[in-house]
């Protein structure tokens, strides 16, 4: 427990916050890599998981599509997108989103096709149009899910982009992988305990909003706890479709977000 | 491409090394949780204090927990256990969570059928509920084993073996194709894996299959 009281100094010692190798700006880059790559993903897969959720065409897509992105390990296609276009944020974003797209898709997708069919033909009946019916009707049921798989990426992302500085990329895991390489272990910590809390930090903000996003006065009742439920619950919804209909007989929609 | 193919001895060795550090926290995170997960479904606070620990145990980031285990449990800072260690943490983590909620898939009437003909309620529980909830099961084991694969890889940063070690030589000798070829590996594995547990389910679940078949017959009476 020496490395942890050695840790705990350094962070607490104001010296060691400033300057441009200090922990601010660690902590500022390690934001921009989280926040880019989060923004992007969000901009590829909310749109597609929309689509796909309202039309219920390709689900086939997004399954196989959910699960090749996971498989493609972010370390390989980061390294090689340094070695291919060098230093930068492009690396780190694409390598990012990698871990981003799954669940924001999984989650849009699973949110608007588990909209209660009652209430999109309602909208139908009463002459929206069909981007209405999305805009205005699926999406806000869908927020919960929607946001929940915001959380899942954000939470994944912010992790991750810790290996941004193996290719001398900054954020925090600079700390770590100087603090192994020069066998300083408190430092290492100083690193781990830092991309904790900041994933910590980050991830209650998030389900604040998920439990705030929940339509109609039941949200009160539960607060969300979703991790890779949602990515789950597409999965299994697809392949035995009773459980996620009884999800939905249930009528709480914060359900399926895998509390 | 060429990289991998004229280096399949070495591919093979990091493989074995690679679904070592992979699948054994698997098996270690079924043992835990399936009997956890069943004995937490029915009790809310348990249920919900577990779902909590869980949550914040995920939040940890993978490369941070390989780094502090050695100071919290006694390996050595470098070690392979650390590895295996950190990853049955965050598939416990997933699967304590994932078993309850495939339990509560069992349809309550089938629950009551086992208890009228007898079932008590551990024999009920290994007989009839967990092999029903073995589908939603298998999607959530599927989702662990390729995320673990992925993950494993990045324990090379710290000097931690299996595939991974591609990128890392391949990226200080500035070599894309090894890169490349990690890449490829690992990703074919990952499906590999992926692959074999969806039909290990399938063959544990033949009435899924008849059921399907049986559906719409039984919609056509009604």
């Amino acid at each position: 427990m020496n490395f942890l009281q050695q840790a705990l100094s350094y962070i607490f010692t104001a010296a060691n916050w400033g300057g441009p190798a200090g922990l601010a700006a660690r902590i500022a880059e390690h934001l921009q890599y989280t926040v880019v790559a989060v923004l992007v993903s969000v901009l590829v897969a909310v749109p597609i998981g929309m689509l796909i959720g309202h039309t219920g065409r390709g689900t086939f897509l997004v399954v196989t599509g959910v699960n090749a992105l996971r498989a493609l390990p972010t370390l390989g296609v980061l390294l090689l997108g340094v070695l291919l276009w060098g230093l930068g944020l492009v690396p780190p974003t694409v390598a990012l989103m990698l871990l981003g797209i799954p669940p924001l898709l999984a989650g849009t997708y699973a949110g608007i096709a588990n909209v209660d069919r009652a209430v999109v033909d309602a909208a139908r009946s009463m002459g929206m149009t069909e981007s209405r019916v999305l805009l205005r009707v699926e999406v806000p049921n869908a927020m919960p899910l929607i946001l929940g798989g915001l959380r899942t990426a954000t939470l994944q992302i912010v992790a991750t982009a810790t290996v941004a500085a193996y290719a001398s990329l900054g954020g925090l895991g600079r700390y770590l992988i100087d603090g192994i390489k020069v066998r300083q272990f408190y430092l290492a910590l100083v690193g781990a305990l830092m991309v904790t809390a900041l994933a910590l930090i980050l991830d209650a903000a998030l389900a604040f909003a998920v439990w705030a996003s929940v339509p109609g006065t039941g949200r009160l009742r539960r607060m969300p706890q979703p991790l890779l439920g949602d990515e789950v619950v597409l999965e299994s919804g697809s392949r035995s479709q009773r459980t996620s209909v009884a999800r939905y007989e249930g009528g709480d929609p914060s359900l399926t977000v895998g509390g | 491409m060429r990289y991998l193919l004229s280096h399949l001895d070495d591919a093979w060795a990091l493989t074995v090394i690679h679904l070592r550090l992979s699948l054994i926290p698997i098996v270690l995170g079924l043992l835990i949780a399936v009997p956890l997960g069943a004995l937490i479904q029915r009790t809310t606070t348990l249920r919900r204090l577990t779902t909590i620990t869980a949550s914040i145990i995920f939040t940890i980031p993978s490369l941070a927990l390989f780094v502090v285990l050695p100071l919290i449990i006694p390996t050595r800072i470098l070690d392979e256990a650390n590895v295996i260690v950190a990853l049955t943490l965050y598939t416990t983590a997933l699967l304590v969570r994932a078993v309850p909620e495939a339990l509560d898939a069992v349809p309550e009437p089938v629950r009551d059928a086992a208890t009228a003909v007898g079932y008590k309620p551990l024999v009920r529980m290994l007989k009839v509920e967990l092999p029903l909830s073995i589908p939603v099961l298998i999607a959530s084991l599927r989702v662990v084993a390729v995320t673990n694969i992925s993950m494993v890889s990045v324990g090379s940063v710290i000097g931690i073996g299996g595939l991974g070690t591609w990128f890392t030589e391949g990226y200080q000798s500035d070599k894309s194709d090894q890169i490349i070829a990690g890449i490829i590996a690992i990703f074919v594995l990952a499906i590999v894996i992926d692959t074999l547990i969806m039909f290990g389910g399938r063959l544990l679940t033949p009435w899924t299959r008849a059921s399907r078949i049986g559906r719409p017959k039984v919609k056509a009476a009604a």
